[in-house]
């Protein structure tokens, strides 16, 4: 599903050059269940970018489901994440004017996706996350927990084949945390494979596989 | 993404920034009620100077003794002064089978009074048929009676600030009154032409030309005005005249001809120029409105740094994103265009109601060109916001909180 061979990430900071990653291989099959941890500045950030293909590798090579992604133009860079990955952020980004429903059904509109469907889609989505009654709130009437649902709700309503998570319970209280995590295993029960990348060594040892990522390097 | 989508999100975006749509809708507004007040203004100036010009005739060709173009050769060191139109060639000019009517005019100034009131005016000896050619209009009475070019006749016709001014209220056709030290008796009373351009008609005493012409012993007519038949045989009855004259003037073709649409046409050209200067000036304000949109919408992705990321992140492509702000801004500048066509109208409403003579109005075409001013005034200051936007590296958008 992901293979990733020998991939480098450097920054320029200043007259420095960063390493972020330094040689990364990876190899992830479909449904697995994959956590990255590592301290702060360790890279698991900017790998979890490049996979997500928001951001580019300065070398190395990039599988994706059985094609290479390492260098396409933009506008299919833009359709692959739409259309094979959820990414699920720390800070939620819920877009404030837009109600739950409506920042669930972003990426059925940049689909161009009509609306009926649409709308069949969404409840469905509102319904597995359990936010029904909380479909027409405002982000900012909803609390930690239920944002970050109706982020994995937008994250999977395109149905993707790759979940990423970057420190999904980072923000929230340990119950809510210990909640979304399972709500992202449900999704990896159905057979979607599952990135998380987390802080708390609890919520990593749930996964089925760690990884560790120190100075930009990994070690299983 | 689908159109009417894109349409959708640029609009909740629209709604829920107040401050920003109200400034941009403010500065467009004042951009396109200035063009639009200006633009009608010009347009009316000329429909107006147009309808003047065609109200003296549409088939009016003009007699000028002289011309203003040498004729070749060697430079006139004996200098050669144009002969004078003369009664004789107007006379000549009857045989055309081109011209419906003629009149000869001569002009002067002379004092006219009516028991010991007087007053200096101006004299225009001319014959019944000036009637038609200018299409004259009479209070009361009646015009010139129809004789021959060469037959003085102590009658005249008078303007009606002439009657108000030397009989007030008192009756005034078969009234005598005195040109100079020669006597006429009032046959006819003109009606008050109060927009005419040109000479002044109100203050005008008009007599037969032979009389006239004895009056100031000037025996040179000043113009010879001329109807033709038809529009079509305008440039016949011109070719007629110039050869009649040349003829009678030894060879030399020495008057100039005026049609009337060489006048319109000159002061339609003049006026659209003008109209087209004045729109341009205000055209200056569009341009402010457009950085204002600039501007504004550059703020606005600034503020929105994350959401555009977010966007990019959930698989939005550049085009897609540029495809979002040019449409909020192509909103904002058609609301700006449209409320500043209704404060445009209404102040044209509002000067109407000051100037009620004056015909103003908005053409369709200036209405429609405004609007769609506004959106490329929009479009075209939007792209720079727009292409900003969608150059935004998302990770570094959404690491901001």
């Amino acid at each position: 599903m992901i293979e990733l061979n020998n991939i480098h990430r450097d920054f320029q900071v200043g007259e420095q050059t960063v390493h972020a990653l330094n040689g990364i291989n990876l190899s992830i099959s479909a449904g697995e269940y994959v956590s990255i941890m590592g301290p702060s500045g360790s890279g698991k950030s900017t790998l979890l970018n490049i996979i997500a293909l928001l951001d580019q590798a300065t070398s190395g090579s990039y599988c994706l489901d059985g094609h290479d992604v390492t260098h396409l133009d933009e506008t299919i860079l833009a359709k692959t994440r739409r259309e094979k990955i959820g990414f699920i952020f720390q800070f939620f980004h819920l877009i404030p004017r837009l109600t739950a429903y409506e920042n669930i059904e972003i990426p059925l509109t940049l689909a161009g996706i009509a609306p009926k469907l649409r709308r069949d889609r969404v409840t469905s989505a509102l319904d597995a996350v359990g936010l029904t009654d909380r479909a027409s709130h405002k982000p900012d009437q909803l609390s930690g927990g239920q944002r970050q649902r109706v982020a994995i709700a937008r994250a999977t309503i395109m149905h993707p084949a790759i979940l990423l998570a970057d420190e999904p319970t980072g923000n929230l209280d340990s119950h809510s945390g210990i909640e979304i995590i399972e709500l992202l295993e449900q999704f990896n029960q159905q057979g979607v494979t599952l990135l998380v990348i987390t802080h708390d060594a609890s919520l990593g040892q749930r996964a089925h596989r760690n990884i560790r990522i120190i100075d930009g390097q990994s070690s299983t | 993404m689908r159109i009417q989508d894109t349409f959708a999100q640029a609009l909740t975006a629209v709604i829920t920034q107040p401050l920003r749509t109200l400034l941009i809708i403010v500065a467009m507004s004042i951009g396109i009620s200035s063009v639009s007040v200006l633009t009608a203004l010009g347009e009316s100036a000329r429909s107006y100077v147009i309808h003047e010009f065609q109200a003296l005739g549409t088939h009016l060709l003009i007699i000028l003794p002289g011309r203003t173009e040498t004729t070749g050769g060697q430079p006139p060191v004996f200098g050669e002064t144009p002969r004078d139109l003369t009664l004789k060639d107007a006379e000549a000019l009857m045989h055309s089978t081109h011209i419906a009517a003629l009149a000869p005019v001569t002009v002067g100034s002379a004092p006219v009074s009516v028991h010991g009131l007087e007053r200096e005016t101006t004299i225009m000896g001319s014959s019944a048929a000036l009637r038609r050619v200018r299409h004259l209009n009479m209070a009361m009475g009646q015009f010139l009676p129809d004789t021959a070019f060469d037959q003085p006749r102590p009658v005249c016709v008078i303007g009606q600030t002439i009657r108000e001014e030397l009989f007030s209220n008192s009756p005034v056709l078969g009234q005598w009154l005195r040109i100079n030290d020669r006597r006429f008796q009032v046959i006819g009373v003109l009606a008050s032409e109060g927009q005419s351009i040109g000479v002044g008609l109100d203050e005008l005493v008009i007599i037969p030309v032979a009389s006239a012409q004895t009056l100031f012993n000037n025996f040179s007519l000043f113009r010879i005005l001329i109807e033709s038949k038809s529009k079509a045989s305008m440039y016949a009855a011109q070719n007629d005249i110039k050869r009649m004259i040349t003829l009678r003037h030894d060879g030399e073709e020495d008057i100039t001809i005026i049609t009337q649409d060489s006048i319109v046409n000159t002061f339609d050209d003049i006026l659209a120029a003008l109209t087209l200067i004045v729109t341009c000036i205000a055209g200056i304000s569009l341009l402010v409105a457009g950085i204002l949109v600039m501007n504004v919408m550059l703020v606005s992705v600034t503020h929105r740094t994350t959401e555009i990321g977010l966007l990019k992140a959930l698989g939005a492509s550049q085009q897609q994103i540029i495809g979002l702000f040019l449409s909020e801004a192509a909103l904002l500048s058609l609301a700006g265009g449209i409320t500043g066509l209704i404060i445009g109208q209404l102040s044209l409403k509002l000067l109407q109601q000051v100037y009620p003579d004056f015909p103003l109005q908005l053409p369709l075409w200036a209405l429609l060109a405004a609007l769609s001013v506004a959106v490329i005034t929009g479009l075209v200051f939007g792209i720079l916001p727009a292409y900003k936007a969608a150059r935004l590296d998302p990770i570094q958008a959404l690491s901001k909180r």
